[in-house]
């Protein structure tokens, strides 16, 4: 059992689970999630290996001339991500076994989402850049695929159009972003860029570098400016958005952003973009969450603030703030995992997830009330959940915090005082609140709905009273981040200190606003409505389209389906091209005549090929145009013949002939000729021939002269035997020598046939239309 | 078109320039021939038999759509490339030989030469499907 191997098997689990699904319907949760259930404990057991400071690598050759390797490691970073990847994903799995009952085509779902799975397991573990890339850009494409899921949608389709391209558009930049990096080192391997930092940190691209790769992270965590996927992004079913959207996939930008921590905490440029974007977004996120009634959209709102704040976090770089972010990152996907799961159980017992449509639900699911409850108190930093150890933390790390401390802890303390305002809202308002009449009594969300946020709050609960217990784990992933520092002792009580204060003003600024909620929210959504209206996700639409319409502008210059033109093009580059290169090498013309023994047969032949040259440009019929044409293809063809191009000969009869008869053809259908073209443009179409066959003629020369390129030709002469075995040279080297560049014809040939057919076809499909 | 001379010359040409164009796709290895020209010569046989009877009737001949040998032959020409991986090779598309003995006649037998089928196919594919099409297109 190796890495490889727990992300092949969650591949090879991805390309089974539509059959399981199909052939165990109802007990398919459970059974697929065996495997990442299994992972999930080995990784455990190489917990006491990474803590001793022994982490598991792996490396096989991939690309290795381009120092890209298909290489693994497991260090603690990495195992933190591992464990909720595998163990979250296992509860979601068994969510998802009940919850998705309801869909059409399940089985691909769990398909996508084990694929999701595997290829975020891919990216936690990888290290070698280019892996990483590669399932990163697998988990855009599964997020895809997973929040358009119902797709007969136009908003699901929008909003993981929307996602796709954001998150799409980042992943260029980080590939940009990771090479430029790279470039100094030779080869893509973690190690390198993580013991020798210098060598990128004084090179030219640091800066662009640096940018791009935050582009990147930024778009993926839904960062502010780019944070408006995420809300879209609720089109999802639940156990996506408990999965995708809150506890792995947004959490990839900050997993890239602690590794890349060692390399960049002493640079300003990354240490104040961190800062700078964590605190707006940390607060934009919870402000946005206040007034809003769709539940999904609540917690999307105060996930982009977590988010915020692990970016920030990691940008305060002090040993607090490392620690904080760690602890949160764990608090954080247990409580939202829990708290998406529950959103969706409400809606599936109600209905709806409008929080104005729900109350009173303590009355008719007392289990999911206060499992809820739980998870909401862990959300609020309120004792004994672990949630509250978190929060201390991350005041404890914004005191401390070496600039702008007061900035950033009057930021954090609004942002935290919504986020308990907006917990105190989401419990009362839907687990007691007003009566609503429900169309069927709503009752208890079944046990496979409940077990996965079960176990999630019972975990947050247990931390929260033994906290320690995850010191050994998060230990060793904080050396990933922040090395020569220590992890700070994680206790549930800190005496009575100005944090203590600190925690319970917010709660109690929560709850004062929570008294007032009703003008909160009037207020907010005005504000909202008449000064933060900034609609980006329409604005991004309309930029997507300024940009469709751009390259329809472009393409219709370029693209502008004159066949003479684009001939007209094709050739004056391609004989402008081919003068250049000829001016770049050694290149020298033999003009004299000696060549090749000169006959009557060929003399005759030349003057075929003239006459039908003369021939064709003065015809006045396309036939006669086109015969005249064969008459010059044939005349090259003795010319070939005597000089023993035997193969050539036999081809160009056949492709001469080909094109006469399909020439003839397509002429057939064609009006006669009624109009000349006039004086200019037979002249300008004549000097572009003359420039093109003058080029072509002097490199035919230059090929016969005495030093042209004939080095390569004798050895096709020598080793086609002797090698090959095959006297015939053309052949040989047809299909040995450079049977690659054959291979790749064949193929352009049948993609060329597909295109002609469908050409075609789409012009009959007009016709019968018509 | 439809003379019957050129109804009783398609029909007699058909099967001669088929096994012509095997010959000519072995022999291409020592003397003048090779894949792209059978493969020529085999389309052709077709599309001259299409051109004396009609598509649909030629259509009929076919042993597969033309669509398939195009597919045929360049997986033929991947996996000429890969039998010389397996042998060991450093590099795809590394010829491999061999020889089937008849008494007196070795048959030689290579890599390359499965390769060179693999073009004759595609080419013959090409040829006749787009061929077909455009006379469809006439009909």
């Amino acid at each position: 059992m190796n890495i490889v191997l727990s992300i092949f098997m969650l591949f090879g689990l991805a390309a089974l689970a539509p059959f399981v699904n199909q052939r165990f319907p109802k007990i398919s949760g459970w059974l697929l999630s065996i495997v990442p259930a299994g992972l999930f404990v080995w990784f455990l057991s190489k917990i006491p290996a990474v803590v001793q400071g022994l982490p598991i690598a792996e490396s096989y050759p991939w690309l290795a001339a381009m120092g890209i390797n298909f290489s693994f490691k497991l260090d603690g970073l990495s195992l933190v991500f591992a464990l909720l990847i595998t163990g979250i994903g296992a509860l979601i799995l068994i969510y998802a076994g009940y919850y998705m009952r309801s869909y059409q085509k399940t089985n691909r779902f769990f398909g996508y989402l084990v694929f999701f799975m595997a290829s975020m397991l891919g990216l936690v573990t990888a290290s070698d850049w280019i892996l990483l890339f590669m399932f990163w850009e697998f988990t855009s494409v599964s997020s895809f695929v997973l929040i358009g899921f119902k797709h007969e949608k136009s908003a699901a389709r929008e909003a993981a159009l929307q996602a796709l391209l954001i998150t799409g558009l980042g992943g260029l930049a980080l590939l940009a972003g990771l090479i430029m990096m790279s470039l100094p080192y030779g080869n893509f391997s973690f190690d390198a860029v993580i013991n020798t930092p210098e060598l990128f940190l004084e090179s030219k691209l640091f800066i662009p570098a640096t940018i791009l790769i935050l582009i990147g992270a930024f778009t993926k965590s839904a960062i502010f400016p780019f944070h408006f996927w995420l809300p879209g992004a609720m089109q999802a079913p639940s156990p996506v958005s408990a999965f995708l959207h809150s506890a792995t996939m947004v959490k990839a930008g900050i997993y890239l952003l602690a590794r890349l921590h060692p390399v960049m905490e002493s640079q300003e440029l990354w240490i104040y973009t961190l800062s700078v974007f964590g605190v707006v977004t940390m607060f934009v996120g919870a402000w946005f969450a206040l007034a809003q009634q769709d539940l999904k959209k609540i917690l999307a709102y105060t996930t982009v603030s977590a988010l915020g704040t692990l970016v920030l976090l990691i940008g305060t770089s002090t040993a607090y703030s490392i620690t904080a972010a760690l602890v949160f990152l764990l608090v954080h996907a247990f409580y939202k995992a829990t708290l998406f799961m529950m959103a969706g159980n409400i809606e599936k017992k109600t209905g709806t997830r409008d929080i104005r449509k729900l109350g009173q639900l303590s009355r008719f699911m007392p289990v999911a009330t206060v499992i809820s409850l739980l998870a909401l108190l862990s959300m609020s930093g309120i004792p004994p959940m672990i949630g509250f150890i978190g929060k201390e933390l991350m005041y404890e790390a914004k005191l401390t915090a070496p600039e702008a401390g007061n900035f950033i802890l009057i930021m954090g303390f609004l942002a935290n005082a919504f986020t308990v305002f907006v917990s105190f809202r989401f419990a009362y308002e839907v687990f007691w609140g007003k009566s609503v009449s429900f169309e069927k009594p709503p009752h208890e969300p079944d046990i496979s709905l409940l077990t996965g946020p079960a176990v999630l709050v019972l975990i947050s609960l247990v931390l929260g009273i033994f906290p320690n217990q995850v010191a050994d784990l998060l230990g060793p992933a904080f050396q990933a981040i922040l090395p020569g520092e220590q992890l700070i002792k994680l206790k549930l009580w800190h005496g009575f200190n100005e944090i203590l204060l600190l925690s319970f003003l917010t709660v109690l600024l929560g709850i004062v606003m929570f008294a007032f909620r009703r003008k909160i929210i009037r207020l907010v959504s005005y504000m909202n409505l008449n000064f933060f209206n900034a609609k980006l996700s329409q604005k991004f639409f309309s930029g997507i389209d300024v940009f469709l319409s751009l390259t329809k502008k472009k393409t219709a210059v370029v693209q502008h389906g004159y066949h003479r033109f684009y001939l007209m093009t094709i050739f004056i580059s391609a004989g402008l091209l081919l003068l250049l290169t000829t001016n770049a090498i050694d290149f020298s013309v033999d003009f004299s005549w000696h060549q090749s023994p000169l006959n009557y047969l060929v003399i005759l032949a030349a003057i075929m090929i003239v006459a039908g040259s003369v021939a064709v440009i003065t015809a006045k019929s396309r036939l006669l145009a086109l015969i005249a044409t064969g008459f010059v293809g044939i005349g090259i063809t003795i010319i070939f013949v005597i000089y023993s191009g035997v193969d050539l000969a036999i081809t160009m009869v056949m492709v001469e002939t080909l094109t006469v008869v399909i020439g003839a053809m397509v002429v057939y259908h064609l009006p006669k000729y009624l109009d000349y073209s006039g004086v200019g443009s037979r002249i300008r179409d004549g000097i572009v021939a003359v420039f093109f066959g003058g080029v072509m003629s002097y490199l035919a020369l230059h090929t016969s002269s005495p030093e042209g390129i004939d080095k390569i030709s004798a050895y096709f002469a020598a080793n086609s035997y002797t090698k090959a075995f095959g006297e015939n040279i053309v052949n040989v080297i047809l299909v040995d020598f450079r049977a690659l560049d054959t291979l790749g014809e064949i193929v352009v040939l049948a993609l060329a046939a597909i295109g002609i057919v469908s050409l075609l076809k789409l012009n009959a499909h007009k016709k019968s239309s018509r | 078109m439809k003379t019957e001379i050129l109804k009783i010359a398609a029909a007699h040409l058909k099967p001669f320039l088929l096994v012509l164009s095997l010959v000519v796709l072995y022999r291409g290895h020592n003397e003048p021939g090779g894949g792209f020209i059978a493969g020529l010569m085999a389309g052709m046989a077709y599309v001259i038999y299409a051109g004396a009877f009609g598509v649909n009737q030629a259509k009929q001949l076919l042993l597969a759509k033309p669509l398939f040998f195009m597919g045929l032959g360049i997986t033929l020409a991947i996996f000429s490339g890969t039998i010389g991986l397996m042998n060991g090779a450093d590099n795809f598309l590394t010829g491999v030989w061999t020889s089937i003995s008849f008494g007196n006649y070795d048959l030689k037998l290579g890599t390359p030469l499965l390769f060179d089928l693999g073009v004759y196919f595609t080419v013959a594919g090409m040829l006749v499907k787009v061929i077909f099409s455009v006379m469809e297109e006439d009909a």
